[in-house]
């Protein structure tokens, strides 16, 4: 039995924490579920979509996050509840949208599940989230283990219906891709209707028509929705405390930070001077319980993950409480106890507890530590990141970087987010020169493109993934077309969100259940808009720098199609379409001249160098079998064949 | 409930390797196997782009009384499960101690800093000795050349775990390992990979 179907009220399932939202969503009812995909939140709308027919949901995934958040909103106003699931910047695609909802309200449940990725783990920046809450004047919950994150997640919705307000839920990397023992409880029945009202006054939040305006008066109105949010956390059972009744130092934690602070504090074995606040509810913080916890203990210290957000608010209500508290010494983020940036775990709560309280703590014995240190050193090299063996952006890059070089008039490309995105280091030829935001390679190149005025020739090339084309890359193409920027945008085209696991995408045919769509041509897109529109393989080596180098010579707005498909594509099935040897007589090594050009240059995981015999080999366990190594080989030494089927 | 050769609460173990070695999947299946004998599991995985080529690792926290961090604090591991060689190094230094156990595959996947010849990659042997100067416990097997000859190299990971069972560590065994991949893997896999988890066996203890 599949933890989505399962009516056995009770029964325990090993979760993972984006797996136990889902759970909690199915708990609750949930009718709507949409997304846009992003690490580490995907896992929530693609295991919706399992459920999507037995549990009666519409799930879809959305163009990007601002729209998910409208479809999802749209839901709620029909009185079904809702879910919207993204990264954390995500949240800032978002954001402008929400700003709207929070003022105008909702009515079927809707929540929020934003997840952060402390440490960057997964992302291409290390954004924080939660500050939405306080800006958006939105309630904020954080679960702080997986049964919590199915438990916090279904009363979210009674949350939001008993506040007509939107809910965030935060969770983040350990949380959402971790995974746990999860009770699970009662699913209820799957019959729901919707529909809009809109006939009643202005200002009804039932039967009114839903705008923000007059705004001065919903303003006020969240401001009341925050007040009896607050009221609810002061009683909420998601704010725990584990600990003495007044312990030397009361820690003040939240989300994964909880278990880090309890095994700390359990490695340290001082559990009768350390207290561990957990804190589920963030966001607005309930100062009377602040006030007693505070009172506990004259040492605080915040662990949380990735800025000093609760820090930040407890201090705060401290500054008013301070004639009934008293003065604190605080430890967090801010004076560097806790490191500012990167992933928290246990040992950087044990080294901030062992300083504060002047335990001595030793996590390795001097002499093993020594010799791994020793160890380290010299037996295991680095492995850089690098894109797999057949992945058509390596031929992609390798294709634009040459094409560049023999232009030979400093060309560089402007990239954005997915993996291409590695297309900046050696794998990738160091040829992509920025990286940022999604669909900002476009937008930054169709401003280099402008500036010629000031004597800049450079020649401007652009690279976004199918999915990314869709989810932000168009308004900027518009510009680009419509302002006479000369730039090339080459569309990496592998046919899914490949990325975070082949999500289907506007560009595909198919839904998130799997059911036919009729799929956008992106090259039709392209071409409404006034663009040249061409398509090369990039497999085919000659053939794609022959293109690349013609259209570096013509102006005005061209895009040029790479369409290769992802070599992890479940499509693929993972056959191979070449066999692919090297001729070991071909192949004369250190004689050739070419300086290992295949192994030092190419550096595909699958073609390795073998120092005993001085030759080029396939790895054919790591070989995927895509051949374009045997179009670079100076002496022709790497033979490919037609795969059998 | 048997503890197997689990001799302190939490027991953890690190499943490490490459991306693409089916890391995330045998710690999945063990975190399964241990969840269904009654243990609290917790698993803390990296994946996402540190799949592209990176190192990879899959932590597993095993208790009879709660939840525990997923992340294994430092010099805290009781086995660790390498599907690559300089991986095992790796988890070691950051994770080890004296008494932990080393079940570490044979066959390298070189990081591209080696194939470019900026870097590289120690002998076996030398792994082999630097690991035994660390903990007394250490065991090489050749699972993906063994995979292979079961005509798929992916199968190294279930290869491993048939290893790890073996070891009489952890508490479980092929009938616990059926149950799970039974009904997590269409019917026609679920020969082959029993046929590898006993090939992991009898590589750690010989034919039986």
């Amino acid at each position: 039995m599949s933890y989505l179907f399962d009516t056995n009220d009770g029964a325990r399932y090993l979760l993972m924490g984006n797996d136990a939202i889902v759970r909690g969503a199915l708990e609750a009812g949930v009718g709507v579920a949409s997304a846009y995909p992003g690490t580490p939140s995907s896992e929530i709308i693609e295991n919706l979509s399992r459920a999507a027919r037995e549990r009666n949901i519409y799930v879809e995934w959305s163009v990007n996050e601002k729209v998910a958040v409208e479809v999802a909103f749209a839901g709620s106003l029909a009185g079904l509840r809702s879910i919207c699931a993204m990264k954390q910047n995500g949240v800032n695609v978002a954001s402008d949208f929400l700003l709207h909802v929070a003022l105008s309200g909702t009515r079927g449940g809707m929540v929020l599940v934003h997840c952060d990725d402390p440490g960057a783990l997964s992302s291409i920046n290390e954004g924080e989230s939660r500050h939405f809450a306080r800006m958006l004047e939105l309630p904020l919950l954080e679960p702080g283990d997986f049964q919590e994150a199915k438990d916090m997640t279904a009363w979210a919705f009674e949350l939001s219906e008993e506040l007509r307000s939107l809910v965030m839920l935060r969770s983040v990397t350990r949380l959402s891709h971790a995974s746990g023992n999860v009770t699970i409880g009662k699913l209820p029945g799957t019959e729901k209707r919707a529909a809009f009202r809109y006939d009643g006054p202005l200002g009804d939040p039932d039967t009114g028509p839903v705008v923000t305006m007059p705004v001065p008066k919903n303003h006020l109105i969240l401001q009341e929705k925050l007040k009896k949010a607050r009221e609810a956390f002061e009683k909420s059972p998601f704010n725990t405390y584990t600990g003495p009744e007044k312990p030397e130092l009361l820690i003040i934690t939240s989300s994964a930070c909880n278990l880090y602070s309890l095994e700390a504090v359990s490695l340290l074995n001082a559990g009768g001077r350390i207290g561990v606040l957990k804190l589920g509810t963030t966001w607005p913080l309930p100062p009377e319980l602040i006030k007693k916890s505070l009172a506990r203990a004259d040492k605080i210290l915040f662990v949380e993950e990735v800025l000093p957000f609760t820090e930040e608010n407890v201090k705060i209500l401290a500054a008013e409480m301070a004639a009934d508290i008293g003065i604190k010494n605080f430890y967090g983020k801010n004076d560097g106890t806790i490191p500012m940036t990167g992933e928290i775990n246990p040992d950087i709560v044990v080294e901030a507890c062992a300083k504060i309280l002047g335990i001595e703590y030793r996590p390795m014995a001097p002499e093993f530590e020594a010799a791994a240190q020793e160890m380290i050193k010299t037996l295991a090299p680095v492995r850089d990141l690098t894109f797999c063996p057949g992945c058509p952006h390596r031929a992609s890059f390798w294709n634009i970087h040459n094409a560049l070089a023999m232009d030979n008039r400093e060309g560089f490309v402007c990239g954005d987010i997915g993996c291409y995105t590695l297309g900046f280091l050696p794998c990738g030829f160091n040829t992509m020169k920025t990286s940022h935001s999604m669909g900002s390679g476009i937008g930054i190149a169709s401003g280099f493109g402008k500036l010629g005025q000031f004597g800049m020739d450079q020649p401007i090339v652009t690279v976004c993934g199918d999915s990314t084309f869709f989810h932000a890359a168009i308004p900027a193409l518009v510009n680009a077309v419509h302002n006479k920027s000369d730039v090339i945008f080459i569309l990496l085209d592998n046919s899914g969100t490949a990325m975070t696991g082949f999500q289907p995408h506007p560009g595909t045919p198919l839904d998130a259940t799997g059911q036919e769509l009729p799929d956008i041509d992106p090259a039709a897109v392209c071409r409404s808009l006034g663009a040249t529109v061409e398509y090369a393989d990039p497999f085919d080596i000659d053939g794609t720098q022959a293109a690349l180098l013609r259209l570096l010579h013509e102006g005005g707005a061209r895009v040029l199609i790479m369409k290769q498909m992802c070599a992890l594509s479940p499509a693929k099935k993972g056959k191979k379409m070449f066999e692919v040897r090297v001729d070991e007589i071909a192949c004369i090594g250190e004689n050739c001249g070419c300086n290992r050009f295949c192994t030092r240059i190419f550096r595909c995981p699958g073609l390795v160098w073998d120092r005993e015999r001085g030759v080029a080999v396939v790895d054919e366990v790591i070989c995927a079998g895509c051949g374009v190594c045997a179009s670079i080989c100076p002496s022709g030494a790497i033979r490919k064949t037609e795969a059998r089927a | 409930m048997k503890s197997g050769g689990m001799n302190k609460d939490p027991y953890n173990v690190i499943i490490t390797g490459v991306g693409g070695q089916g890391n995330v999947l045998a710690s999945r299946m063990l975190g399964n196997i241990l969840s269904d004998r009654g243990y609290f599991v917790t698993i803390g995985e990296t994946f996402g782009v540190s799949q592209r080529g990176g190192s990879v690792m899959s932590h597993l926290r095993i208790s009879k009384s709660s939840a525990w961090s997923p992340q294994i604090p430092r010099g805290q591991a009781d086995i660790i499960v390498a599907l690559e060689p300089i991986e095992a190094i790796r988890v070691m230094a950051s994770y080890g101690n004296d008494r932990a156990m080393v079940l570490s595959n044979t066959r390298p996947i070189y990081p591209v800093g080696v194939i470019a010849g900026e870097m590289e990659y120690p002998d076996l042997d030398g792994i082999r000795d630097a690991l035994g100067r660390l903990t007394k416990r250490v065991v090489f097997i050749g699972a993906t050349d063994e995979a292979m000859k079961l005509g798929n190299p992916i199968l190294g990971n279930v290869i491993m775990l048939g290893a790890v069972a073996a070891t009489g560590l952890l508490p479980f065994d092929r009938y616990d390992f059926k149950t799970v991949i039974s009904r997590s893997m269409p019917a026609d896999r679920l020969e082959i990979n029993l046929t590898a988890y006993d090939r992991g066996g009898e590589m750690l203890l010989g034919p039986r």
